[in-house]
Order: C-alpha cells, then sequence, then structure tokens
C-alpha cells in the first residue's frame, strides 16, 4: 500500500498497519512525536486505533535534543 | 566603504526597511548554548546589526567542536577557551556596534531569572530538554517568544513559541525525551545546523521588526539526507490546562523540586543526576545507541557504560550515576553527551 510520509512516497509491508506500527517501523519514541494525517493532527492515545489507508498523507516530526 | 551602507542591503528588503534596521538594532537577545546552532545564531544576528547579545555556555572548545561551530579557530580549542568568551571575540571582531555579553555558566532557574530581564526574543541553542522546559517556562511567565530549534545527524526542527498565542513546547511534548539521538552519539552534519539557523534567525528577524503576521506558525522539520521536510500546523494541540502556559499556570520547571538535581556522592567520587519526575528511559533503545561508544552492560534494572576514566549507571526512573568525577559540571557534560 503507498501512503506519503513527509512529501515522500513510501510503499508499506502488510506488518505496517497502524501510525503506531509506522513510528516503530522509523525507530521512533512515540512519546516524542507528532503525527498529522491528511491534515489532522493525531492525538498520541489513538496512534495504536488509527488505521492507515492508501494515499494517506501522514507527516511525522520528532523531537530532537542536539544543537 | 560608507559605515552607514552595513546594513543597506537588508533595509532595501522591503518587510524591514529602515524601520525595522532600528528595531532591529533596539533589540536585545538571549542566546542560551553557543555550540553549533548559537554560533551560528550569534554570527547571523551580529552581522544583522543587533543591539544587544548576552551569549550563555557552560563548555569550553575542543578540537570535536571545530567542524560545525563557527564562531572558534584551532587557537580557542588548544587554549580551552570557555564558549562564550571566545564566541565574544569573534563577534566584536565581525560587529563592534552590539554589545555582546558573555556568560560561563550553567544555567538553572536562578540564572535564568536574571539573564530574562530586559530581554525581547529567547533564542534556544542548548543540546538538552532539561534547559529547553525551563526557558519555556520563563518565556510564558515573562511573556518573552522564544524560537526552539534542535539538529541531529542531517535532521533538524523549529518552533516558534509566542505566549499567549501559540501552544508552548509542554503542550506538544508529552515527556521529556530522555535517551535519544544526541551529536555525540549520531553525529552532526553542519548543513543540519544552518537550515535550522536559518528557521530560527528568520523567524527572530520577523519578530523584532514587529512582523508578526510573517510568522510561520507551524512546526517545520526536514532531513537533508532523505530530502525529505515537514510541516505541521500545530495550534490545535495548545491545552488550556496545560501547567506552563493554561489558564491557571503552575510553571513546573521553574519549581526547585521539579528539576534536574545534582549531587556529589561524598567519597565515592560520583555525581548523581537525578531528572525531574516525568522522565521516562528505555534502558533497551539506550544500550543499542550508547554500545559503540565503551563498553556497554546491562540488567533489568540498569545500565552501564564505561568510557575511559568514567563509568556511567542509567537507572529505569531516568537516574544516572556519574562515577569517576566529583565535578558537578563535567559530570553534566558526560550526561547530555549520552542523554541529550
Amino acid at each position: 500500500m503507498k501512503i506519503y510520509v513527509n512529501g515522500k512516497e513510501k510503499l508499506l509491508g502488510t506488518e505496517t498497519k497502524t501510525i503506531m506500527t509506522l513510528i516503530e517501523s522509523y525507530g521512533l519514541n512515540p512519546k516524542v512525536v507528532i503525527v498529522e494525517r491528511n491534515k489532522d493532527i493525531v492525538a498520541k492515545e489513538n496512534y495504536v486505533s488509527t488505521i492507515l489507508e492508501k494515499g494517506d498523507y501522514i507527516e511525522l516530526v520528532h523531537f530532537v535534543g542536539g544543537g | 566603504m560608507d559605515l552607514y551602507d552595513r546594513y543597506s542591503r537588508q533595509e532595501l528588503f522591503s518587510p524591514i526597511g529602515k524601520e525595522g534596521q532600528k528595531q532591529i538594532q533596539q533589540s536585545h537577545a538571549l542566546i542560551i548554548g553557543a555550540g553549533a546552532l548559537g554560533t551560528a545564531l550569534a554570527e547571523s544576528l551580529t552581522r544583522a546589526g543587533i543591539g544587544k547579545l548576552t551569549i550563555v555556555d557552560r563548555d569550553y572548545v575542543e578540537w570535536s567542536n571545530l567542524q560545525r561551530q563557527q564562531l572558534y579557530s584551532e587557537s580557542d580549542a588548544r587554549d580551552r577557551i570557555p564558549k562564550a568568551v571566545a564566541a565574544k571575540k569573534r563577534l566584536q571582531d565581525i560587529n563592534t556596534d552590539v554589545e555582546v555579553v558573555p556568560h560561563v555558566m550553567d544555567v538553572s532557574i536562578e540564572e535564568m531569572e536574571q539573564l530574562i530581564v530586559g530581554v525581547d526574543l529567547i533564542l534556544d541553542a542548548t543540546d538538552n530538554f532539561d534547559t529547553r522546559l525551563l526557558i519555556n517556562d520563563i518565556s510564558q511567565k515573562a511573556n518573552i517568544p522564544w524560537i526552539y530549534g534542535a539538529c541531529v545527524g542531517s535532521y533538524g526542527l523549529s518552533y516558534t513559541i509566542i505566549p499567549g498565542k501559540t501552544p508552548c513546547l509542554q503542550c506538544l511534548l508529552d515527556s521529556i525525551p530522555l535517551g535519544g539521538m544526541t551529536c555525540d552519539t549520531a553525529g552532526i552534519i553542519s548543513p543540519a545546523v544552518h537550515i535550522v539557523v536559518a528557521h530560527q534567525v528568520t523567524e527572530a528577524l520577523k519578530l523584532l521588526t514587529r512582523n508578526q503576521a510573517a510568522l510561520r506558525g507551524s512546526l517545520y522539520s526536514f532531513d537533508l539526507w532523505l530530502n525529505s521536510s515537514s510541516s505541521i500546523s500545530v495550534e490545535k494541540m495548545k491545552k488550556h490546562d496545560c501547567p506552563s502556559c493554561g489558564k491557571t499556570p503552575s510553571y513546573p520547571y521553574l519549581d526547585k523540586t521539579n528539576s534536574t538535581k545534582t549531587a556529589v556522592l561524598c567519597g565515592r567520587n560520583t555525581v548523581q543526576i537525578r531528572p525531574a519526575s516525568n522522565t521516562s528511559i528505555n534502558l533497551e533503545t539506550l544500550a543499542k545507541r550508547l554500545t559503540p561508544f565503551g563498553q556497554v552492560s546491562k540488567n533489568h534494572y540498569l545500565l552501564s557504560l564505561t568510557k575511559g576514566e568514567h563509568r556511567l549507571v542509567f537507572f529505569t526512573d531516568g537516574r544516572v550515576l556519574i562515577h569517576g568525577t566529583k565535578d558537578i559540571s563535567e559530570a553534566k557534560k558526560l550526561y547530555y553527551q549520552f542523554v541529550g
């Protein structure tokens, strides 16, 4: 299934079904990630229950500390 | 060459103009941190002719800084000059009009309360979230905008926080992200620094020249190596019960009981660092990150990293024991190198 993450096409394997598994596929800690799906912010408590759909536009920002 | 031509190109940029230039020259910015972001921010604002610049840093220049920390030279690293001092020297070479005030200090609550007096804008160039959350609270309490910036590897992000308008950092973060990547574990390339700084300085110029309507208003991130970028409108994330910017704020990070505490453990050549209460640390991920940097061993309760003369022991509650030093600032430096 094809979705868009941060403006780039991404083909998802069958194991990536939800926002949570998408975050994990990048090796990120969900607590420090902000996700927007089709222009709407996804609340952190909905990461597990939000199922990705074909053509979704996902924006994914994670916080880092370096500087 | 006429001295008064100095800012002519910036004045020709119509949203700034002569009036905006005057406002820049009457402004006072506080930069917390004089590493990669801090040096680049300071140089840009100095060249732009800011009236006064306060720069704070607890560290001294090392060889590994020279690849990206643009105000420093080999002699600074050789002589271990404090970063704030070395920065001032170079900045005054660039522009004598600017009043540069350096502070060699570790910023905690008391220092922060003094540093913000008379400041129009705070620029974040720190390497850790403890200080950022402190900046976040003082910004709300004193009604001073601040601009978050951070980078690691080829990735970076920036966000502008206006008290009373935008969500604050506390609204966007559920907990302090500890054990994440840092420049000392994942590296950093200088272009990532410059993209973050370009965003921070541009937002700063908009704020200082009263061009609020031009502010970006979103959380911006990019990865230069992956050729990707993202911009998220976060205004809906403003929490009315936020302890920092909500209706009845308690400013938790201005309360000493919630701040990161350090203590020298007598007779043990050890410093304990205990972070604020709502921290979480994942020993599994931390073990993976730290393995290249020393000898790592782990059990269910703690992780130990031995590096040279030092041994850092991380507990799941976020506490870290740093063996091999009695010096709190040396211990903090090691801590933030690996914890971020």
